[in-house]
């Protein structure tokens, strides 16, 4: 690759990061005001800024090499199409243990992706791992109780857990396919390999599943395409509510 | 889940210079992790803290008001008890 190329390819990475913590931080931010009790609003609040954050560096390392546009432009600015994320993130918060189940499924991925991240011959991306994945432990361990709580609690939670598991399972399997620009980016030490991650992925997942009386579903189908910009239809509605006030007032501060 | 059935912590943090664990508040939780970690993110997010303790506030065993009369009245007219009694000498007058 040359120099020109892998800028390109490290900037196309970062924006998929970003976005993919963007639109989950927007989805967990619904719950602010709408959790179950306070000290958990709070809580959940806390990890949907944590994504916030780590969208902001993304976003400002992909504007650094871009040059020309700003975090907020990609932020802001960019339509579905061009948004990066995986499906599973976009996917509507549900009920509670449905993004408590899609939580884990993520912050089990997270800690298995960041911690090869920080060891990244890209300093930056290296430094924002090295940030982002203490705060995922602690994600995880969140997720991890409440899953756990509402497997192994009442008939109801229990039915709602595994719900929320069969319906996000096909949504998984994009977490591990590698596109060409990934592939490029893992060969030279930069990017994540994530067709590597997957076995210790399911069996630490399978821990969990254990402990909280729940049943791995089986691998029948498979949704993909958050890579390559092709969406769901929940990806247009979200992007509406978190643009809106920067189309409508463009430059708006407060 | 209805917040009657969660029980009421008490909530202990020692700031970064403290030496001792402060009471700051209380919360709910269903078990003492959970209010830990509720803990952790209601009351240390400004970074309050390095160190937190939580108990249930059931387990506090607390002086009620009739016992003031017995308890805190007899060293009303103690005052030697106080060092501010005792006159220093001269040379050790910055104590």
């Amino acid at each position: 690759m040359s120099e020109n190329e892998l800028k390109q390819a490290t900037l196309d990475y970062a924006l998929r990061l970003g976005d993919d913590s963007l639109v989950l931080g927007q989805r967990i931010s619904e719950w602010v005001s709408n959790g179950p009790f306070l000290e958990e609003d709070i809580a959940y609040g806390n990890v949907a800024l944590d994504y916030i954050g780590r969208a902001r560096m993304f976003y400002g390392y992909a504007a650094e090499l871009d040059g020309e546009r700003s975090e907020d432009d990609f932020a802001y600015l960019r339509d579905e199409r061009e948004f990066r994320n995986f499906l599973m993130l976009e996917l509507p918060r549900g009920d509670f243990a449905f993004s408590q189940m899609r939580q884990l499924l993520v912050d089990l991925y997270n800690t298995l992706f960041l911690a090869v991240l920080v060891a990244s011959n890209d300093q930056t991306l290296a430094a924002i791992a090295a940030k982002a994945i203490k705060e995922t432990r602690y994600h995880l361990r969140r997720s991890r109780e409440w899953v756990v709580r509402l497997g192994d609690g009442t008939e109801e939670s229990h039915r709602r857990a595994q719900n929320a598991l069969d319906e996000l399972w096909g949504y998984g399997h994009e977490l591990f396919e590698m596109d060409a620009l990934e592939q490029r980016l893992a060969d030279c030490g930069i990017g994540v390999d994530t067709s590597l991650l997957r076995e210790r992925w399911r069996s630490m997942l399978s821990e969990v599943l254990a402990e909280a009386r729940l049943t791995m579903p089986e691998d029948g189908w498979a949704v993909r395409g958050g890579r390559a910009g092709y969406h769901t239809e929940n990806l247009g509605h979200l992007l509406t509510e978190l643009q809106f006030i920067h189309r409508a007032y463009p430059g708006c501060r407060w | 889940m209805s917040q009657e059935r969660l029980e009421l912590f008490e909530v202990f943090v020692r700031s970064r210079r403290g030496l001792d664990h402060k009471h700051v508040g209380s919360l709910h939780a269903e078990d003492h992790e959970q209010a830990l970690e509720y803990a952790r993110d209601c009351y240390t997010r400004r970074s309050e803290g390095v160190s937190i303790w939580v108990v249930r506030s059931r387990d506090i065993c607390a002086s009620q008001e009739e016992d003031s009369e017995c308890f805190f009245d007899p060293s009303d007219d103690k005052p030697y008890r106080l060092a501010s009694y005792y006159k220093l000498p001269d040379p050790v007058d910055n104590m």
